[in-house]
């Protein structure tokens, strides 16, 4: 047990100005490519550029990467639980209906306007 | 309490790590699967129903993206107020934190504008599926902004002392954390559709 680490800084501190500018630069790219209105771009615009985005504060903002190494591990655990979580609900959810099971009411819900007045 | 007592849990360090930052981490470990679970419930009902799109067209891209201005910009004064305090530099940690702060409060007003049409439109926490996780997700996140806020403001006050520096990195870790999750939220919110 020491008080030491706490008087010596525990990481070199990089360029940040920098960081936020690639940060904001990489904002601009997310918008930019939501105006295209091609999906496939749009995907990767919004959700690519949030990962690298939440990479670069992760390193460089929190500076995971010089942390002792079962912080990193304790945040993808935790990570782990949610994708444990995701796989476990989604195919329930994100279908209406299955072998022996129907969600009518979610069905109901998707159809498009005007097509249950059809059906009626 | 003798000589050889335990330093106050803020200045222990038994994992390699102070605590204080420890547990930093663990608060920022749980809030993982607080946020990861309701971001990971929406994206699966979001899959599930194709018609939230049209919903999600009513959504303001630009107060979205102003507001991620803003985020991030914080994250950068937070992160800058780190490196002072690591300086031994306490008045400039504060006035940076204070600046954290106000960054903070423009998103929660930008917020507050944007519910405040968005409910004008007839768009309220009823109107449907989408509606309810847009307001609970933005919602959410918006008292983590307002908690980080007070908390920075507090530790503030006493590093332009300089006192208790150790704790502007724990608070700007909370905040950069508090960042990622709009990052996310972002894209999800207001540019898939």
């Amino acid at each position: 047990m020491t008080t030491e680490a706490q008087a010596q800084p525990h990481v070199q501190h990089p360029n940040y100005v920098k960081v936020w500018a690639i940060l904001v630069a990489l904002l601009v790219v997310s918008v930019a490519g939501s105006m295209t209105h091609i999906r496939e771009v749009v995907l990767v615009a919004a959700f690519g550029v949030a990962v690298v985005k939440a990479y670069l504060v992760a390193k460089n903002f929190m500076h995971i990467t010089v942390e002792k190494r079962w912080v990193p591990y304790l945040l993808i655990v935790c990570l782990l639980f949610v994708f444990i979580l995701f796989a476990g609900v989604a195919p329930d959810v994100m279908r209406h209906s299955g072998l022996h099971w129907t969600n009518p009411s979610a069905n109901q819900a998707s159809q498009p306007a005007g097509e249950g007045a059809k059906r009626e | 309490m003798s000589a050889t007592a335990k330093p106050l849990a803020n200045t222990r360090n038994g994992t390699g790590i102070p605590t204080a930052r420890l547990i930093t981490w663990w608060v920022i470990a749980s809030e993982i699967v607080i946020f990861g679970g309701l971001l990971a419930s929406y994206v699966m009902h979001r899959i599930g129903h194709p018609e939230w799109a049209e919903a999600a067209s009513h959504t303001n891209t630009w107060a979205g993206a102003f507001n991620t201005f803003v985020l991030l910009t914080s994250s950068l004064c937070a992160v800058l107020a780190h490196k002072a305090a690591d300086a031994h530099d306490g008045p400039r940690a504060a006035k940076l934190l204070r600046l954290t702060s106000l960054g903070g409060l423009i998103f929660l007003c930008v917020k507050g504008f944007e519910w405040t049409a968005d409910i004008h439109e007839g768009f309220v926490l009823s109107s449907g599926g989408f509606w309810s996780f847009y307001y609970t997700l933005a919602g959410l996140h918006g008292l983590h902004v307002l908690a980080g806020m007070i908390i920075m403001l507090i530790v503030a006050a006493d590093a332009a002392k300089n006192e208790e520096l150790q704790r502007v990195e724990c608070i700007g870790l909370y905040w950069h954390f508090v960042d990622i999750v709009w990052i996310f939220l972002f894209p999800l919110l207001y540019i898939a559709r």
